[in-house]
């Protein structure tokens, strides 16, 4: 299922921070503001962007997207639910006992997932690992990978960043998700990591800065992804934390724990109060991505 | 010709000493005509002994530079798409330098990716405690889906390499960095998880893994002659671990010595008492490094010094028969 209109994969964006927001509230634990934040982009990738099947998952063809920075894997979860990939209402067991969608996830436990993640730093060099494979053997596919910005504190992520960059792996496209917050609080304070966009050039990346809630320039981006050439991609992607919930918003606080029930009733709300009549009529005839919590 | 050998096994005992890692090399040789073989090194090429793959098939060779921690889950990435990738580099710095690496992006994302750390072992000598990699026997064997290797010649060395190439799964073999002595020949059967009993006995069973194993020939052919019948057994797998063979050597000799170029806990003899302490309870007297650091000094010199020749298990051996 492909969307192609701005206004369609808005909306659908939505749709999926509200079905994180429920299966947060419902987990009890997990990562809040990063998969807010990137619920634009990860909707822009699976429904215009990449090519997959979520029936045939294991689909030779299909570009192979790598989540690096794995504590964000609501979001993934909601997005993957949503194209078809499993049930929706499987998200009301995200980290519960015998669940497929484990607290970071594991690839073997469901069909889709292209990597195990959450130590940080690992991600990229798994993409290149992919990308190299892909480049040496001629074939077309197109490799992603999110990564967190905090995350870029890991040397094993450099040490990638120098090999693709070796390689000219063009065919590897990163998305920074640029929110400048992790555990400690801002990653100036935590660590620096501007100029983020020059260290990339510097070692031999293509770099492009986006703003990652408009959905116009994302698509556009992306979709010019597809044909870069000669280095590897770097996509930053300057997000709010916690997009779309105004108490959320840009509070490192929220960067690792869930809404409680008053609180996630608060969010559920502002989300829905984003443009809520075309929106009302648009879940209606959309039915199949109903918002769980309805 | 050593009474009770095991005629089944075409062992030859020669002592001209030769490289394990060769073996290595010359197996991927053969193995690279399969394009999903790939190697990667850490800036190790000709002492890991990948060079001669590396310049016969250059598209399936990757140069990491010194970056561990990128080489195994670059790795990863390669299995994820079909590839077979070899991971090479001395065992001090991969695992040494990337276990949460491989813990996750390989044995819990259950990629097919092989390990391959040479340079094991007091044996690297001169190079000192830095390089003289002793834990990483211990280190892999506790991650789940992870098999481990420790061939014992350079015949073996060959044949486990392209036995864990055919195993579908994260592997780790290790290896020295001197020549050993000789004993398997190219008829030698291998098999991952099968022990060999390379001589028969019933007073005292030696179970080793690695170069070792000729210590323990050896220190058998001096046992004989003061009248100990000895077991001798090749654990070349420590995990899985033969539970089978280990238990026929408990039964039958009753008492058990281990042998490993490796640090004392951890090892092939953690895992060796681990199994019968649990199944079949009989003295286990583990030789190995004795929770230290090892130093500077020729392989001989340190072998000795630290209780792996053929003299010290002897020693150890009477303690236990007399």
């Amino acid at each position: 299922m492909k969307l192609n209109k701005i206004k369609d994969l808005k909306m659908m964006a939505d749709v999926i921070r509200e079905d994180i927001i429920t299966s947060l509230v419902t987990a009890k634990s997990g990562h809040s503001a990063g998969p807010l934040g990137m619920a634009d982009i990860f909707t822009a990738l699976y429904f215009n962007v990449l090519k997959h099947n979520p029936k045939k998952p294991k689909w030779d063809g299909r570009d192979r997207f790598v989540l690096s920075n794995g504590h964000i894997c609501p979001v993934l979860y909601a997005t993957m639910a949503n194209i078809g990939y499993f049930p929706k209402k499987e998200l009301l067991t995200l980290r519960k006992w015998g669940s497929r969608l484990q607290g970071h996830p594991h690839r073997t436990s469901l069909p889709g997932l292209e990597t195990t993640s959450g130590p940080l730093g690992s991600g990229l060099s798994q993409a290149a690992g992919m990308a190299l494979a892909f480049q040496r053997d001629k074939k077309s596919n197109k490799v992603f990978v999110s990564l967190g910005d905090g995350e870029q504190d890991e040397g094993n992520h450099w040490e990638a960043v120098m090999f693709a960059g070796k390689h000219k792996l063009s065919n590897l496209i990163g998305i920074t998700d640029r929110n400048y917050i992790q555990i400690d609080g801002n990653t100036e304070d935590v660590m620096p990591l501007d100029p983020l966009d020059k260290k990339y050039e510097a070692f031999n990346w293509n770099v492009k800065i986006i703003d990652g809630h408009d959905m116009k320039q994302i698509i556009k981006v992306l979709k010019a992804s597809r044909t870069n050439k000669g280095k590897p991609l770097m996509i930053i992607a300057n997000t709010i934390p916690g997009k779309g919930v105004d108490f959320m918003e840009g509070k490192f606080e929220w960067h690792g724990k869930p809404p409680k029930p008053d609180e996630a009733e608060l969010a559920l709300e502002e989300i829905h109060a984003h443009e809520v009549e075309e929106r009302g009529d648009w879940v209606t005839k959309h039915n199949k991505w109903k918002p769980i919590h309805k | 010709m050593m009474k009770g050998l095991n005629k089944n096994l075409h062992l030859n005992f020669d002592r001209k000493l030769v490289p394990t890692r060769s073996g290595y090399g010359d197996a991927l040789v053969e193995l690279g005509r399969s394009k999903k073989i790939m190697v990667l090194c850490a800036d190790l090429t000709d002492s890991t002994k990948v060079n001669k793959f590396a310049k016969k098939y250059p598209k399936q060779f990757v140069e990491m530079g010194v970056a561990e921690q990128n080489l195994v889950t670059v790795a990863s990435g390669l299995a994820a798409v079909g590839k077979i990738p070899f991971a090479s580099s001395y065992a001090a710095f991969c695992p040494g330098r990337c276990w949460e690496q491989i813990r996750t992006t390989i044995c819990y994302n259950d990629q097919n990716v092989k390990i391959i750390g040479a340079h094991a072992g007091v044996s690297v000598g001169p190079d000192g405690a830095t390089h003289q990699m002793l834990e990483d026997i211990g280190i892999m064997r506790t991650l789940p889906n992870m098999v481990v290797v420790v061939p014992a010649d350079y015949e073996q060395t060959k044949k486990a390499t392209k036995a864990i190439a055919k195993f579908k799964g994260p592997c780790y073999m290790r290896f020295a960095r001197s020549a050993s002595a000789q004993m398997t020949t190219s008829k030698t059967p291998f098999k991952i998880g099968k022990a060999q009993v390379l001589k028969n006995g019933t007073d005292i069973a030696l179970i080793a893994a690695g170069p070792v194993v000729a210590e323990c020939m050896q220190a058998a052919e001096d046992l004989e002659e003061k009248g100990i019948n000895v077991m001798v057994i090749n654990s070349h797998t420590i995990k899985p671990l033969d539970k089978k063979t280990i238990l026929m050597a408990a039964k039958k000799c009753k008492k058990i010595i281990t042998v490993e170029e490796g640090q004392i806990t951890g090892g092939l003899g953690g895992a060796v008492a681990e199994f019968l302490s649990e199944n079949y309870p009989v003295l286990v007297k583990r030789i190995g490094m004795k929770d230290r650091f090892g130093e500077s000094g020729e392989p001989a010199e340190l072998l000795k010094k630290f209780g792996f020749s053929a003299g010290h298990v002897v020693k150890e051996a009477l303690k236990m028969c007399r």
